[in-house]
């Protein structure tokens, strides 16, 4: 058990060198370097100066060695300059990345206890109404593009209801304590969640709805049912542990898509995440970012996925303990 | 006056929605038990032996069938009539079940002996320690070799035997009235059955449960059961004591099935006679219900009365009950 999460761990951390390498030979091959971006910077050098330039940030040294700077720096936390920020890109993304995972790990559960809960419903009286109603809503959260859903909440519930803040993450204005502007952050986040999570509570509650009623149909349910459980014993207890196993994987699995979806979302609601900076510094040019934030949403993704994989050991005892 | 049977049916009719209208998967359906009897459903599939289980059980597969008329007295309570809420304090506790698929049946994200503490809780009153040691003993008395290690393992870390033992030992926790073994053997191989088979009819005489075991296996009958029902269609065809019934069918349909079996009708001898099979095929359930005797076209004795006319169970001496037209003709 302990060995293959170590196992598991350790292949992470290989993934992830992968990435970091991956990262480099793309700094690598895209056009110009930071002593163009210097030189550019101060209007014009001559050769020497640029020569100069590049033996101080050592691009004079050969790839292989290059790399291994590039790696032990990203290692060390280093990930490189931002000329267009002018700060360290770890620190800007630090800055950043809070916001996100606010965002997208709302977004996420939301999608996930939502749609586990009408997949259950639904499930339960499959051609009943509820399910039916489940059904076209799944049908619309899967079909609607996410910075659609995201305008149409905007102007529904930020200009002709105004219950939510139109954009950003807080009230600059705000004063009081910690847990006003706690509240304040979770007013800011309900949109952005819902607009995130719509897509994705549309696919859960579909497969979970599948799943139950697989499990629903087997044996064992049988079983519990023969015991003498109530309904919804029967339905929690029994059927539910059993029917989670897809939706957890496929949730682990969608989590990218939800990374990347969040850069729509933020976008949309001006969410101080790393997708807006993403955008601003794809159209910027800054590489050094756009690879900083391509290294942390694999660090995100990887750890994500150790993560499901925790779960499902916890869930399904047949993972857990070597299938017979 | 002999004491009243544990488990009365009368007049059971269920019926199943299907495309082509209702039918009646069991056609007035009578018979008793009394505690501490075995009595023993034969009849191929679909004939009606697990729908009976069914209907005793409270599980009649809702919306699709439905219990339409007859009673199902358990110690003189009529099971049809009670709220879902009473049936359930029924199901498990006075009146349990033990399936076909012991390798599908337990729920593989539980321990075996969670399992079984469940029902002890649900119906005991037992707290979580108390029902867990219960499940422990209960495990060792269904021969599970290292009850208390075995009682963590989970269903697929268990052999198909096992896993049947567990079954048993999750039935009969509550120590039930009726015990319903529906063909509890068919998935195991053969010296498996034999182990079951002793380890049920010990826990009948330990306990005084009724059991009502569920076949197609007429050997395990003869085996097993003092008293035996066979089904045809969703009907009642001859009812009566085991050894009356080998010995002297009374309809032909039992006659069938028990040629069917080597060794069960001759004495051994160097002379082997050829099995037979029932010809035919049991009729579709659209057929079911109609008034004639449904297995007239199977039957080698039927003639036009046997096709326009559903025949009554008639008495052949002490508790011997078979519906046929032709009975004296049989053996």
């Amino acid at each position: 058990m302990m060995f293959t999460i170590l196992q598991k761990v350790a292949y992470s951390g290989l993934l992830l060198l992968a990435v970091i390498v991956l990262n480099f030979f793309l700094l690598h091959a895209a056009p110009g370097d930071v002593a163009d971006t210097i030189a550019q910077s101060m209007g014009g050098a001559d050769a020497e100066t640029m020569e100069r330039i590049r033996a101080d940030y050592g691009l004079d040294l050969p790839l292989w060695q290059q790399l291994l700077e590039y790696v032990t720096g990203v290692l060390h936390g280093d990930l490189g300059y931002s000329f267009f920020f002018n700060v360290p890109v770890t620190e800007l993304l630090l800055e950043r990345l809070p916001a996100t995972l606010l965002l997208v790990i709302t977004a996420q559960l939301l999608a996930l206890t939502v749609g586990v809960l009408l997949g259950v419903i639904s499930a339960r009286r499959p051609n009943g109404l509820a399910s039916h109603f489940v059904t076209l809503l799944a049908l619309f959260g899967y079909s609607a593009p996410v910075f659609w859903t995201g305008i149409m909440l905007l102007i529904v519930f930020s200009l002709m209801v105004p219950i939510f803040p139109v954009a950003g993450m807080s009230d600059a204005t705000l004063t009081g304590g910690w847990w006003a502007h706690a509240v304040d952050v979770a007013h800011h986040l309900v949109l952005p969640a819902i607009t995130l999570a719509s897509i994705f509570l549309a696919l859960y509650s579909r497969l979970c709805r599948a799943s139950m009623l697989e499990v629903l149909g087997s044996d064992y349910i049988r079983t519990a049912k023969a015991k003498g459980l109530s309904e919804g014993q029967v339905v929690v207890k029994h059927a539910l542990k059993n029917a989670l196993s897809p939706v957890v994987t496929l949730a682990g699995l969608q989590f990218s898509a939800v990374v990347s979806g969040a850069v729509l979302v933020e976008t949309v609601f001006s969410w101080p995440g790393l997708g807006t900076l993403a955008l601003q510094s794809i159209i910027a040019r800054d590489t050094p970012t756009i690879l900083g934030i391509l290294f942390f949403s694999s660090l995100v993704v990887v750890v994500v996925n150790l993560i499901t994989d925790m779960v499902l050991r916890l869930i399904d005892p047949r993972i857990r303990t070597g299938v017979a | 006056m002999p004491p009243d049977p544990i488990l009365e049916v009368k007049g059971l009719r269920v019926e199943l929605s299907t495309r082509s209208g209702t039918v009646p998967v069991l056609d007035d359906l009578s018979f008793s038990i009394d505690a501490g009897e075995t009595l023993a459903f034969v009849g191929e599939s679909g004939c009606g032996k697990s729908m009976t289980a069914l209907a005793v059980m409270g599980l009649v597969p809702h919306p699709i069938g439905r219990i339409a008329s007859g009673s199902i007295r358990l110690a003189g309570e009529d099971l049809t009539r009670v709220p879902e809420k009473r049936m359930r304090a029924v199901r498990g506790n006075d009146v349990s079940m033990i399936f076909q698929e012991p390798m599908t049946a337990l729920n593989p994200v539980y321990t075996a002996g969670e399992q079984i503490a469940e029902s002890l809780r649900r119906h005991q009153d037992m707290g979580r320690r108390a029902a867990w040691e219960h499940a422990i003993e209960m495990l060792a008395a269904v021969g599970i070799p290292d009850p208390r290690g075995r009682a963590s393992a989970y269903p697929h870390q268990m052999s198909g035997g096992q896993r049947q033992r567990v079954m048993i030992a999750m039935a009969l926790a509550c120590r039930p009235k009726v015990l319903i073994a529906d063909e509890p053997t068919t998935a195991l191989d053969v010296t498996v059955q034999a182990q079951i088979f002793e380890l049920l009819k010990d826990l009948r005489r330990e306990t005084g449960t009724a059991l009502i075991l569920i076949t197609h296996d007429m050997g395990v009958v003869a085996e097993m059961a003092e008293r035996m029902i066979v089904m045809y269609a969703g009907r009642k065809v001859e009812d009566g004591m085991v050894t009356d019934v080998i010995a002297e069918p009374k309809h032909p349909y039992t006659r069938g099935l028990i040629s069917c079996v080597p060794h069960l009708a001759e004495v051994l001898t160097e002379e082997r006679p050829d099995l037979t099979e029932v010809p035919g095929v049991v009729p579709p359930l659209t057929q079911f219900g109609r008034d004639m005797c449904l297995f007239s076209s199977r039957c080698p004795l039927a003639d036009d009365k046997c096709w326009e006319e559903r025949p009554p169970e008639r008495r052949f001496g002490a508790g011997h009950v078979a519906a046929c037209w032709h009975a004296e003709e049989v053996s």
